[in-house]
Parts: C-alpha cells; structure tokens; sequence
C-alpha cells in the first residue's frame, strides 16, 4: 500500500529494442500497424489513466469551493491562528489551532513509537534475518497493517486506555490522545519498516564487504553503513508515516475524545482534525451551511498538509532509487 | 543465536563475508545489546497484533453466533445483530470491485505499455498516483459527496455513493499493483507476439496481460480487503444509520460493519462492546482470509521469469 509509493518512483525504460527513442515499443509500432477499432480502445485505456488526475482535480475542487464559502466569512488569519475551536456555540470561533495541537500530538506519539521500532525491525530483517525467517517475518508485520482501523480503535479504547491507566497508573482521561498515538504508531511499524527495508536492501552487497575487510562487526556495518547510505529512503519511511498519521481517523475519532481544546499533554483527550470531520459528519448540518463549510476548511488543511507530506516523500523515494 | 547460525549465512550470498569475520567481534556486549534491541522492535509489531487478537476474541467469541449474521441492529444488545451491515458490506465492496477493476487494469497498461514517459503529462499522472495512494481517505469519502451533489443525487446514503468512495480509495493500490505485475513481463514475450503480427493491442490483450494475471489478483485482492475494513469515507456519506431491511441494490440505503463496530464501540454499554468485538473478529476473519489468498496466489501462480 504505502510502500507502493516507493516502487512508483521511477523505472529504467530498457524496452525499447533499438535507436534513440526511449518511447515503449507499442508506442512506435503502433503508428504504423493498427487495426480497426484499435485506437478507440487506446483511447478508452488512456482515459482510465487520466482518471487518476481527474480524480485528484475532484478532490481540489470539491473541497475548494465549499471552503471559499467558508472563508469569505471567517478571515484565513484568524481560522489559521485562532485558539478557540466552537462553531457550534452561539459565539462561534473558527480558530483550527485546537484541532491541529491535537493531531500534532497525536502524530508525535504514533512517530514515537513506529519510527524506532520501525527502523530496528528493518534493519533486523534486511541486515541480520536470513532469507527464510524474513518471508514468514514480513507477512505477518503486514498483516498487522491490514488489521481495519475501526478494530485498532476498539483495541485503544478498551483495552490500552485500561492498561495504562488502572495497571500502569498514568493519570488519563478516558479518551485520550496517548493511548490513540500508541496504537497509531504501532499500526504505523509495518510501513515504516517495509518502505526502510526496501531501502536499506538496495544498498549494494559490496558496501557492507569493504565495510566488514575493515573490520567493522555487523552492528557497526549497519549503523554507519547501511543506513546512512539508505538514509533518503528512510526519510521517506518517515515522512510516510508522518502522512498516515495525520490522516488516520477511525482511531482518533473512537479513542482520542471530542472535543476541541488546544492540548498541553498527551492523557488530554482533543479533536484532531479527522475526528472534527468525521464527529461533524455524524451530525445533521445543511448543505451550504457555515457549519457545513467549516468541514471542508478541516478539509482543505489537511489535503494541504498531507499533500506537502507526500510530494516530499515522493522525491526522496525517488532519489534512493537513483542512487544505486 | 540464530542469527550467527551457517544456515543463516549461507542463505544470503551477500551475507558470507560478514558471517566469516569471526564471533568475537559479534559478541561484544554493545553488539548484543543492538541485536536484542532489534528484537525488542520486532517484538513490539507482533506483540501488539497478539494483544488484539486476543483482546478481541476474549471480548467478543460469546457473542459470534447465528444471531450476528440473522438479526438487525437494536437498542437492545441481547437482541442486536449485524444482518444489513455484513449485507451492506457485500453490496459496497461488489459494487466497487466492479467500478475499480477494470479502470484501475485499465490505466496501469495504457501507462505500463503505451504511454510515452518523456511527455510531461505521463510524468504529471505518475507523481499523481504516488500522492493520491497517500491521501486521507476520510477526503474520499468528501470527493464522492462531491460527486453525487455534481450529478444531482439527492439521497448521499446509497450503496453507489459508497462505492463511488472506495473504488477512488483504491484505484491507486489497483494501479500500481497492475503496474508493477505488467512490469515483471519480460519483454521477449511482447516481441515474440510483435514479431508474428499482433498489433500491440492484440499482444497486451492476449499475451502481457494473461501473463501477469496473479500479480493484478494479488493487488487487487489487497486492495478490495481495504476497501471492506475502511470506515471514514462512509461516515461522511451518512453510513451510520439504523437499518431495519436489508440492503437490496445500488441505490439502497446501506451500512457496512466497519461502521457497525464504531457505532457499537462508542455506546457506554459493555454488551455493546461484546458485539464489537464479536464482528470485529468475522471482520479480520475475512479481511486476514482475502490478505491470505492474495500471499497465496502470489507465490503459487506468479511465474519467475
């Protein structure tokens, strides 16, 4: 799924038999031989394709317009600084910061726990892992990262909630933005470590034999080889995650509370701004209304946000992959 | 430990030279502390998936029994079942294997196979597809809104809309997965097809697509398993309603047992969270079966070139 971003990122065309070209073969042929009825199916294939870029249009468009409603009555500067966040009160206030803490904090902690783990699960399973113990290993992290977000938000609510609270005695309130990070995060691992084992096994073979003629041990050829030299991919890895954590929103909306409040620490429940849009969706509010429109304010910041997310990880994705 | 054993080593070519540069200097404490630590990371992944299931099933195995897949949903918990929601699900995942399919295929061999990477509108639909695998997919659930206030439809709680929501979801998992499948066809089957006069078209149709046909399964599985345990686009297409008939075509109403478990996690009552919990495990039974199948297919069919 996200590790697909990586293998996007750019092929070496070697198709073609012969001359300058570097077009695909069936693009050259197909100039001179074509059947009847051919090009309208070409052209049928072709428009499945610009489907994806009508798609990413729609989505541009679709959340441009009820959000310029939106903010001819609410000014950009105050919805993108302000520190009160209740549209539904009779002295509404649009300020997003609420909803932003809230996901900051909730994406730190998923970070916390899927970077680490992450990272040190990919370097056992490309560094140390013979073959076999990393194709059982692997499925079964994946499977981790197919497991549905609804069932992660049950397990957070009702299962880490109780443990850290009444086993671990950490003051929580019972919806809270620790245990929703938490259980982020480990949903998190199988992405950040499949996209840095993808890296870190592209690094070169010979790499790690100069590294070890030196007399470095496997550990020291792991950190101070392998991994600087995959180092773009592991970026990537984590700027991924960071993506997939803001825009999670089963987990948060069950397990991370409701309301929008800027939040100071991590046993505080607070909206994020998925669980704002999903909470907000629940309820019954006219299309064209404020109330509506403020959806797609939440909306537009986090495309924004996640798009800026992804365009940088999608360059580095693309860089470890031109390196070697 | 294993991971100095000759197996080890000798099961990975690239690894010979580092297994042979003696044990002493593997057996530092810094080394071991490292090797333990990378356990300890692996554990973590596997250790949370353990707490769930078992969370999970302790929870809810009493309440998985014929009353889930026969009764609707009620106020009162005894009583409650999730008849239209496994329905539901059914109607919405068909439907946008149906939408996404084809389309998805579709543009992965225009892209794969015709399309002229140096021209900057491919470049521009490349780079797209990368991004919009990662776009939240609550935005989808926004997109189709969109969409079906575009063509005027004005129920948004209907199994089309739903699926319209989805099938966007995973058209990108589709495409590169199909991608990736036609990629691995090596390019001496298309000459040989060229060279006896099939037109390019004939060949995709008859011999790169055939040829790649576990891969496209494979992906397509994976993606259609995300598309049934994914829930936030469907909260905004109003999916959480209490249905009280069963689905029955693209413009019913429907909910789905994503939507169903969240609804029955945030009731305060605990017999609501037995119910959870119990379609919860029928909603990893199937989505762990459809992953299962996908492994299987990929490493039974799919050919080594």
């Amino acid at each position: 799924m996200s590790s697909s971003i990586a293998r996007t990122a750019g092929r070496v065309t070697g198709r073609p038999s012969g001359g300058a070209s570097s077009a695909p073969a069936g693009a050259r042929i197909l100039r001179s031989s074509t059947r009847r009825g051919e090009s309208a199916a070409l052209a049928a294939l072709r428009l499945a394709a610009l489907l994806s870029v009508a798609i990413t249009v729609g989505i541009v468009v679709s959340l441009l317009i009820p959000a310029l409603d939106f903010f001819r009555e609410v000014p950009l500067g105050e919805f993108l600084t302000g520190t009160r966040w209740t549209p539904r009160f009779a002295d509404a206030s649009y300020g997003v910061l609420p909803l932003v803490t809230a996901t900051a904090w909730a994406t730190l902690i998923a970070l916390a726990v899927a970077v680490p783990f992450g990272i040190g699960a990919a370097i056992y399973l490309s560094e140390y892992a013979p073959t076999r113990v990393r194709t059982t290993l692997k499925p079964i992290l994946e499977l981790l990262a197919g497991v549905p977000t609804v069932v992660f938000g049950y397990f957070a609510l009702l299962w880490v909630t109780p443990l850290l609270r009444d086993t671990l005695g950490i003051t929580l309130k019972p919806f809270n933005l620790l245990s929703a990070g938490l259980v982020m995060g480990a949903m998190i691992i199988p992405t950040v470590a499949s996209i840095s084992e993808d890296a870190m096994s592209a690094v070169p073979g010979e790499l790690r034999q100069g590294s070890a003629a030196l007399g470095a041990n496997r550990m020291q050829t792991s950190l101070r080889v392998v991994v600087p030299a995959a180092f773009s991919g592991i970026v990537a890895a984590i700027v991924l995650g960071i993506s997939r954590a803001v825009g999670e929103t089963m987990i948060v909306t069950i397990a991370g509370g409701q309301q929008a409040q800027m939040v100071r620490s991590p046993g505080q429940g607070g909206a994020t701004m998925t669980a704002f849009i999903a909470n907000a969706a629940l309820g019954d509010s006219r299309v064209g209304s404020l109330e509506y429109n403020t959806l797609y304010a939440v909306g537009l910041l986090l495309f924004a946000l996640t798009l800026v997310v992804n365009l940088v990880a999608i360059q580095l994705v693309r860089r470890f992959r031109q390196e070697y | 430990m294993a991971v100095y054993s000759p197996a080890a080593a000798g099961a990975d070519a690239r690894r010979v030279v580092l297994s042979t540069t003696g044990r002493s200097r593997e057996r530092t404490p810094a080394s071991v502390v490292f090797v333990a630590l990378l356990w300890l990371s692996l554990l973590v992944g596997f250790a949370t998936l353990v707490a769930l299931l078992l969370d999970t099933f302790v929870d809810g195995f009493a309440r998985l029994d014929g009353r889930l897949f026969t009764e609707f949903p009620s106020s009162r918990a005894p009583e409650a079942g999730a008849r239209p929601a496994i329905l539901g699900s059914l109607w919405v995942v068909g439907t946008t294997a149906v939408l996404a399919i084809p389309l998805g295929v579709a543009g992965a061999i225009y892209l794969e196979e015709f399309s002229d990477r140096r021209r900057w509108l491919n470049r521009v639909v490349e780079i797209n597809i990368s991004n919009l695998s990662a776009v939240p997919a609550i935005i989808y659930g926004m997109l189709a809104l969109g969409v079906l206030a575009l063509l005027g439809v004005g129920q948004k709680n209907i199994v089309i809309g739903g699926a319209l929501a989805l099938a966007m979801l995973i058209l990108p998992v589709i495409l590169i997965s199909t991608r990736e499948a036609l990629r691995a066809v090596p390019r001496e089957l298309r000459d040989g097809s060229l060279a006896i006069g099939a037109t390019p078209l004939q060949t995709t149709w008859r011999i790169t697509l055939p040829a790649a046909l576990p891969g496209v399964a494979t992906g397509t599985i994976l993606g259609l398993s995300r598309a049934l345990g994914e829930a936030a686009p469907l909260l905004l297409l109003g999916g959480l309603v209490f249905l009280s008939f069963d689905p029955n075509g693209l413009l019913s109403q429907f909910t789905t047992m994503p939507i169903q478990i969240f609804d029955w996690t945030s009731r305060p009552q605990a017999e609501f969270h037995e119910l959870a919990a119990a379609a919860s495990i029928l909603l990893m039974g199937i989505v762990v079966l459809m992953n299962g199948a996908a492994i299987y297919i990929r490493n039974r069919y799919q050919k080594r070139w």
